[in-house]
């Protein structure tokens, strides 16, 4: 294990990975550049990288009123929710890990997004009946919030099952998660049974989930939640990393522990939530990146956030460039991408192979 | 002065603390000792405000410690926990910053470089955590608290060092070292808590002793007073076992001359 864990470290002999989170940072960041440019650049239509850096440069008017409509109308949402789904999916990742102590914590295999799944179902089903009253209230938020607060139910139901004495054990963290999940799947069945054709179509592109079909609609009703996700990072960084010694050294170190963990469980349902809510449950970003950042950058969160937010956003544009041509014109289920890629890493994981002891915490 | 009144805690119907009352002076190594389950770890939780007692008053020079954020809390006190495990891979150096930006220094790495190299560890900077044996992980908890209160007096205000079980997975003379350290900082006007097992470090290091047997405070004061036979039998059980050392008067504890 040791030879393992000192693997990431080559860079920082002195111990101080700071310049070694900045760099990859800056590296991270043109990566993402460089996914903007594919993803609003490639595509199953004509509407090349060359017409997109005809577009950029000003000379939008010598391409045809169709390519226009495309990169404005079809690949600019897209990009841009992709974006902000991507960030969302890591960081709440990277957050979740982080308050439970465990890189296994994925809202995806926990069950977090079961519960904002069956929120985003029960709200299609239920939307023009028992809930309308609600529905009419929220107007175009009724589906992310119903999300959100899905996905805040089943984190805390995780978090009061799953902790006890301020730590989570792998073992219990996995198996409530699974059980919570598997109950959402439930309901979300039974809410199925009573849904009509229509509701059964929109009902199956969350199971799925896909950026296809995307709107600046959808872009803005995403928006807010995910920019308030980011807006925290430099907030509760400082407090995750004290947290990974434990919520009594935390406390000695002068953080407020328990406004803390709320602030976090609010943000990662949120992130979450409204993920889900927009494009669906895309698996595996959410433990992917922050683990892949980890054995570049080390595991401190003042660089682990951020590089999440970048990496996911980075992640996930590739993901779907892929997703939309490989098989075009038929476009695959973005969810299919992220789990072939990342289930074999969540097993690695499992395996202990690269130094993240698994073993249960007493 | 740190002071607690009247302190009781209560816990499934046990009473884990009874009626306690301890002062820590500034300059002064207080001692705690006792046997297992005398509430020895729950006092210091009490004191250092991580649990809140369900009666009695735990007061920072006069403000209660309810009123205290506990970012305020970090700046006077620091504590070192027993074994701690860590889930992610920080560098030994990353740990013992977190003491340093607790603190609030504006070199935080620096006061952590200098906290390592204070307990031994110059050239751990970069060892992963959980790559240490347990005896280095203890010590770089202590260089932890030791970078978060780097000076035992700060503005005028004596800073205070919470030490529980500090030589519980150290070899002797990492023991003595880590008291040595811990001594120098109550001489130089800080407050030094520490909870040992070992009697004759407890006697050796001690200003003041103070003996907690099922949640209450038998007995208190210099090591001469309360380190004797009558409280060594009634607290541990075994009778007997007090010697004197003729020069220091330095009372020790020899558990084996109870065959005698």
């Amino acid at each position: 294990m040791t030879k393992s864990l000192a693997m990431p470290l080559g860079a920082a002999p002195d111990g101080d990975r700071t310049q070694q989170g900045v760099l990859v940072l800056i590296l991270l960041g043109a990566m993402l550049v460089v996914a903007c440019v594919i993803s609003l650049g490639v595509g199953p239509t004509g509407v090349g990288l060359r017409d997109l850096w005809i577009y950029a440069t000003g000379n939008g008017d010598s391409l045809s009123t169709q390519e226009r409509v495309i990169l404005e109308a079809v690949r600019l949402p897209r990009t841009a929710l992709g974006l902000l789904v991507g960030a969302g999916l890591a960081v709440s990742g990277a957050m979740m890990q982080g308050l439970f102590r465990n890189p296994l914590a994925d809202p995806g295999i926990v069950g977090v997004t079961s519960g904002a799944g069956l929120a985003a179902v029960a709200a299609i089903v239920l939307g023009n009946t028992v809930l309308a009253p609600v529905s009419m209230l929220l107007g175009n938020q009724f589906l992310p919030l119903m999300a959100f607060f899905g996905g805040l139910f089943n984190t805390l139901m995780l978090y009061l099952i799953a902790t006890r004495d301020g730590r989570t054990s792998t073992t219990t963290l996995v198996l409530s998660g699974i059980a919570i999940g598997a109950l959402s799947a439930a309901i979300m069945g039974l809410m199925i049974v009573m849904a009509d054709d229509r509701q059964l179509r929109d009902i199956t592109f969350w199971s799925l989930g896909s950026l296809g079909g995307a709107t600046f609609g959808r872009v803005f009703s995403i928006l807010p939640f995910t920019a308030a996700v980011l807006v925290i990072i430099p907030f509760v960084a400082r407090g995750l990393d004290a947290l990974v010694l434990g919520d009594a050294a935390a406390f000695h170190m002068g953080i407020p522990v328990q406004r803390l963990k709320r602030i976090i469980i609010v943000a990662v349902a949120a992130a979450c939530g409204s993920t889900v809510a927009v494009a669906g449950s895309i698996g595996f970003v959410g433990i992917v990146v922050p683990h892949l950042l980890r054995l570049t950058m080390g595991p401190s969160h003042r660089f682990l956030l951020p590089g999440s937010a970048i990496g996911g956003g980075a992640l996930l544009l590739i993901a779907d460039s892929v997703a939309r041509t490989v098989a075009a014109p038929a476009e695959l289920p973005i969810g299919v991408i992220t789990a072939l890629f990342g289930a074999p890493v969540f097993l690695f994981l499992l395996l202990g192979k690269n130094g993240l002891h698994m073993r249960d915490m007493p | 002065m740190i002071s607690a009144e009247h302190i009781t805690v209560a816990r499934s119907g046990r009473k884990l603390l009874d009626n306690v009352a301890i002062d820590l002076r500034p300059g002064r190594f207080t001692v705690v000792i006792g046997p297992n389950g005398a509430g020895k770890s729950t006092l210091m939780k009490v004191l250092s405000g991580e649990m809140k007692p369900d009666t009695g008053f735990v007061s920072y020079y006069g403000t209660g410690i309810d009123l205290c954020q506990p970012a305020d809390l970090a700046k006077r006190r620091a504590v070192l926990p027993q074994a701690t495990q860590l889930a992610f891979p920080f560098t030994a150096l990353e740990i013992v910053r977190m003491g340093a930006v607790a603190q609030g220094t504006l070199n935080p790495t620096e006061q952590a470089r200098q906290a390592l190299s204070r307990v031994g560890l110059r050239g751990f900077e970069s060892r992963p955590y959980p790559s240490l044996s347990g005896g280095e992980q203890q010590r770089v908890q202590f260089a932890r608290a030791l970078a978060q209160v780097p000076q035992p007096v700060a503005d005028g205000v004596p800073r205070a060092l919470f030490l529980d079980e500090p030589t519980a997975s150290l070899d002797l003379g990492h023991q003595i070292s880590v008291l040595e350290i811990a001594r120098d900082f109550a001489s130089a006007g800080g407050i030094v808590l520490a909870i040992l097992h070992d009697l004759n470090l407890a006697a050796e290091f001690a200003d003041q002793l103070v003996v907690l047997n099922h949640g209450r405070v038998v007995a208190e004061g210099p090591c001469q007073e309360t380190v004797n036979d009558g409280i060594i039998a009634s607290v541990y059980g075994i009778a007997g076992a007090v010697g004197r050392l003729p020069a220091a008067a330095i009372p020790y504890v020899l558990p084996q001359s109870r065959h005698r």
